[in-house]
């Protein structure tokens, strides 16, 4: 897992729209990456449910939210639909999880990324991170929330 | 700015909904989930003090706010849990005209049932239940904590 006070390993991934989105793309801001396992799980339902409620309080922190995963964009634009949310997405999808990877989240017997959150600041350096103890639970906002104070 | 850190569950205050005596079952519920419409159903029938907390998830359950305004609304008349009971029995009739029917059917006024679900003050009651929840770290509904 990668650790706060390192750079934030740089990527390009398109979003649920297909778009290329960069991480560059967001230097100057604040970025808090959702790493998950992927859509239309329960869990990941519930978590990105919960976000989105909140995210008012959490762009009023200046930080913009993303979710990344191995689904394909496709998959991302329904499960966003489904959802009735309007977080970005990032496709993990080919090289599979390479992003995961380099950030340390990707848990190869499984195929996919665990629930990590990590937050990049205004210079692209690791601010901080979180690690679920297993995929199956999931941060609550509040946990966000102290990270950012 | 709102403070959404890690807090305790709030301890059962003046404001909250309290319905049965005995040990406190504090329950974050969502009046749009169907998880927590079955849980209702068995949470009412404990020997409990049971202390409803709205936590409406908009994204998931888009009706879950409206709903959640009307059983306030009710509560305002002094029929919150009839309210809560009525839409966890019937939850495939949510819409604006049923709402109305169910005031009816418990007796409200329906101007002022009309005027009190659509009022910032009701919304912001709704919303402090929500945050206190988000707080103590609810993840899904229904979240149940026991509280004396």
């Amino acid at each position: 897992m990668i650790a706060a006070g390192e750079p934030a390993p740089d990527f390009t991934l398109r979003d649920q729209d297909g778009e290329k989105v960069s991480l560059a793309d967001f230097r100057g801001r604040k970025l808090l990456l959702v790493f998950y396992p992927g859509d239309f799980s329960p869990v990941c339902g519930d978590q990105f449910s919960i976000y989105q409620e909140v995210k008012p309080e959490i762009a009023a922190k200046g930080v913009e939210l993303v979710g990344i995963s191995v689904d394909s964009f496709f998959s991302h634009q329904a499960f966003r639909e489904k959802l009735g949310i309007d977080t970005t997405l990032l496709s993990d999808f080919e090289p599979k999880g390479e992003v995961a990877r380099a950030y340390g989240s990707y848990v190869e017997e499984m195929g996919f990324a665990n629930r990590t959150l990590v937050l990049v600041d205004e210079d692209g350096i690791v601010a901080w991170t979180y690690e679920s103890p297993n995929p199956g639970e999931f941060p609550g906002a509040n946990v966000i929330f102290d990270a950012l104070g | 700015m709102t403070d959404l850190t890690s807090a305790e569950v709030p301890p059962i205050g003046p404001e909250d909904h309290v319905r049965g005596e005995g040990e406190g079952l504090v329950v974050y519920t969502d009046l749009g989930c169907p998880h927590c419409a079955g849980a209702w159903l068995e949470l009412r029938a404990r020997p409990n003090r049971l202390v409803f907390r709205h936590f409406p998830l908009a994204s998931k359950h888009p009706r879950a706010p409206a709903l959640h305004a009307a059983a306030e609304a009710a509560g305002a008349q002094g029929q919150f849990f009839a309210m809560v009971d009525s839409l966890y029995a019937d939850r495939g009739r949510v819409d604006d005209p049923h709402l109305w029917e169910r005031a009816r059917e418990l007796g409200l006024d329906l101007e002022r049932f009309e005027a009190d679900r659509r009022s910032a003050a009701v919304a912001e009651r709704v919303r402090r239940d929500f945050q206190s929840g988000i707080r103590a770290g609810v993840t899904t509904t229904p979240a149940v904590y026991s509280l004396r």
